[in-house]
C-alpha cells in the first residue's frame, strides 16, 4: 500500500509570491485521504483472512516517516520509506513501486486514485502498465476470491464491474470504505514495527523530472457577488439573465 | 505535430468531451482520431465529420468493448509509432487509459490541462484548483488529458477526415468486463449542461432531494448535481457528485442549494459563469464565490422559486 504525505485537505493552499510553488512551510500535513482508504481496505482484507501481510510504502522527505507510522498504527505490518528530497513525479514513483513489487511480490497493490496536491491520478495506472498487470481504478467495492479480484468502479455514468486476474493493481475511490482512527495503544505499538529506509538509487530509479514547472499562479479570483432579499428578486435576476422565461 | 485523440463514445454517439479534446489537440497540430469498440463504423464516420479532423483510425474489435485499458493501451502505443501526442478527454475512461499509455511509452502524462501555451507547455490545476501550474514537458512524445470545460467544443459538422481501419492485437493483461449499472436520466448530462441545480447535505434525505431539487431543475431544463455529503448520505448516486473527486462542471448557471462550499466542492464548479447560492447560513463559504446569494430556508425558498419561474 503506497501512501503519500500531502497538505491536509482542510487547509487552503497559498501560492508563493514568487510563483515557484505552493507554500508548505508551517502548513499542516497529513496522509493523502485516498491513501487512508487504501490502508483501511488492505487491513479489512487481512481481517477477512484474505491478505497475510500489509507493507506500507512512502516516497519522499524524511518526515514521510510520520505518514508511514500512521499506516502502521492503523494496522499495516511493516513499512518502507524511500527517502529523497527531490520532487518525484508519478512516473518515477511508479518505477520505484515496480522495483518494490518485484522484490516483495504482493498479490495486490492498493493505491489512492489521486493525491490531493498534484491531482494527477496517474501512479496506479502507470504501475499497472510497468508491471504488465490488470488495473481496477476508482474502486468503490473490492472482493477477492481465489486468484481473481472483482472490482466495482465509479465511472462517468454510474458503476461498472470488472474481474481482474491476480496479482492486480487497485486504486481507491472515496466511497470504498470509512477509514478507522488509530487508537493510542496502536500508535504506541506502531513505533516498534519495522520501517526500512531506502533511497531511489537502491532501486536504480532516476527521479529527474520530465515536466518542468515554469510557474505556479493563483487562479483568477471571482468578484464578490450580491445578496438578494427574497425569491421575487432572485426570479427577476434569473429572468434578466435569460435563464427563465 | 501529429496528435491522436481518443474518441469517447456511447451507444453510437460521440460524447461532448471528445469535441473539447479536439479543440485542444488542434492547437498542437494535425488532428487524428481513434475510435475503438465493436460495430463502431458509424462512430468512425461521425468522427470524420468533426471540424478540423484529419485521419480517423477505427479499431473494430470486440476486444476493445467496454474500454478495458489493458487492451486499449497497447493499441494506442502501436499508433503512437507515428503520432507525436495522445490526447484524451479527462473523463473516467481518459483518466484510466492515458497514464497506462504514458508509462508504456516511458513519458510523463500531463493531467487535466486548462490551456495550451506552446508545443510542449501547458497549464493545469493543482491543489484542488487553488493553484494553476504552468508545466513544460521534455518528453519526446506527449500524453495529455484535457479538461472539457476549459476548451470550446469543435463543431460536429464540417470536417472531411479519411476513415482507416486499424487492427490491434486486442492483447489483454488479465481483465474482463462483468457488468455495469448506468444511471438513466432524461435530464441533460452534467458535464455539458448549461444550467445545473445542485443539492447538499441540508436536503436531509433522498425524498427531499427528489421533491425539492428535481422540480426546480426540470423547470429550468437543468442537470442535477450534488455535493459529496449528499452522495455519501445516499440521497443520490455517486455519478451526481460535483467536485475535486467527482465531475468538473462549468455551466452558464450553477445553483447551489444547501451546499456550504468546501474547497473540494468549489474545485468542481468555481469556473461556472454565474453561481447562485441558497443557504440558511450567511457565513457559508459558498457565498464568497456566489454572484447571487439568498440567505434563508431552502425548504421554503426552493419550492417558491420553482413555482414562480
Amino acid at each position: 500500500v503506497p501512501v503519500k504525505r500531502v497538505i491536509d485537505y482542510n487547509v487552503k493552499p497559498r501560492v508563493k509570491m514568487d510563483g515557484t510553488g505552493v507554500d508548505l512551510a508551517n502548513v499542516k500535513m497529513s496522509m493523502n485521504p485516498f491513501d487512508e482508504i487504501s490502508v483501511e481496505e488492505a487491513i479489512r482484507l487481512k481481517e477477512k483472512g484474505v491478505a497475510t501481510e500489509i507493507v506500507a510504502v512512502s516516497i519522499g522527505v524524511a518526515k514521510a516517516q510520520e505518514t508511514l507510522r500512521t499506516a502502521l498504527a492503523m494496522g499495516a505490518d511493516r513499512a518502507i520509506l524511500v527517502q529523497t528530497d527531490d520532487e518525484v513525479e508519478p512516473l518515477a514513483v511508479a518505477k520505484i513501486l515496480k522495483a518494490i513489487v518485484d522484490e516483495e511480490q504482493p498479490g495486490l497493490v492498493i493505491l489512492g486514485k489521486q493525491a490531493i496536491d498534484d491531482d494527477s491520478n496517474q501512479t496506479g495506472q502507470m504501475l499497472a502498465a510497468l508491471t504488465g498487470r490488470p488495473q481496477g481504478t476508482f474502486a468503490n467495492k473490492l472482493e477477492v476470491a481465489g486468484d481473481a479480484a472483482t472490482v466495482t468502479r465509479e465511472v462517468d455514468g454510474g458503476l461498472e464491474t470488472v474481474k481482474l486476474a491476480l496479482p492486480a493493481i487497485i486504486t481507491t475511490d472515496l466511497r470504498l470504505n470509512e477509514p478507522r482512527y488509530a487508537s493510542l495503544p496502536n500508535i504506541m505499538k506502531a513505533k516498534s514495527k519495522p520501517l526500512a529506509n531506502k533511497t531511489p538509487a537502491d532501486y536504480g530509479v532516476d527521479t529527474a523530472t520530465r515536466l518542468q514547472t515554469l510557474k505556479v499562479s493563483e487562479p483568477p479570483k471571482r468578484s464578490a457577488g450580491i445578496k438578494v432579499a427574497d425569491v421575487d428578486e432572485l426570479v427577476a435576476k434569473l429572468k434578466n439573465m435569460g435563464v427563465a422565461a | 505535430m501529429k496528435t491522436l485523440v481518443w474518441v469517447e463514445h456511447d451507444s453510437g454517439a460521440i460524447k461532448d468531451a471528445t469535441l473539447s479534446a479536439v479543440t485542444a489537440a488542434a492547437k498542437l497540430g494535425e488532428v487524428h482520431m481513434l475510435v475503438a469498440g465493436s460495430g463502431v463504423g458509424a462512430v468512425g464516420e461521425a468522427a470524420a465529420k468533426i471540424a478540423g479532423v484529419g485521419k480517423v483510425h477505427v479499431a473494430d474489435d470486440a476486444a476493445f468493448d467496454h474500454v478495458l485499458p489493458e487492451a486499449i493501451a497497447p493499441l494506442v502505443v502501436d499508433l503512437m509509432g507515428h503520432h507525436d501526442a495522445f490526447v484524451a478527454p479527462a473523463t473516467a475512461n481518459g483518466k484510466n487509459i492515458a497514464p497506462r499509455v504514458a508509462a508504456l511509452l516511458d513519458v510523463m502524462q500531463i493531467s487535466d490541462i486548462l490551456s495550451v501555451e506552446g508545443d510542449n507547455t501547458f497549464t493545469r490545476p493543482i491543489y484542488a484548483g487553488n493553484a494553476i501550474a504552468t508545466v513544460k514537458s521534455s518528453d519526446s512524445k506527449l500524453v495529455i488529458t484535457v479538461r472539457g470545460t476549459a476548451f470550446e467544443k469543435a463543431a460536429r459538422e464540417g470536417g472531411s477526415g479519411a476513415v482507416e481501419a486499424v487492427s490491434g492485437s486486442g492483447e489483454n493483461a488479465g481483465s474482463s468486463f462483468v457488468g455495469a449499472e448506468i444511471s438513466k436520466s432524461e435530464r441533460p448530462e452534467l458535464t455539458s449542461a448549461k444550467i445545473i441545480v445542485s443539492g447538499g447535505r441540508a436536503l436531509q434525505n433522498s425524498e427531499n432531494f427528489h421533491s425539492i431539487i428535481e422540480p426546480l431543475a426540470d423547470k429550468l431544463g437543468a442537470g442535477v448535481g450534488a455535493s459529496r455529503a449528499a452522495v455519501d448520505a445516499g440521497y443520490v448516486p455517486n455519478d451526481y457528485q460535483v467536485g475535486q473527486t467527482g465531475k468538473i462542471v462549468a455551466p452558464e448557471v450553477y445553483i447551489a442549494v444547501g451546499i456550504s462550499g468546501a474547497i473540494q466542492h468549489l474545485a468542481g464548479m468555481k469556473d461556472s459563469k454565474t453561481i447562485i447560492a441558497i443557504n440558511k447560513d450567511e457565513d457559508a463559504p459558498i457565498f464568497q464565490v456566489a454572484d447571487i446569494g439568498l440567505v434563508g430556508d431552502l425548504f421554503k425558498i426552493v419550492p417558491e422559486l420553482t413555482e414562480k419561474l
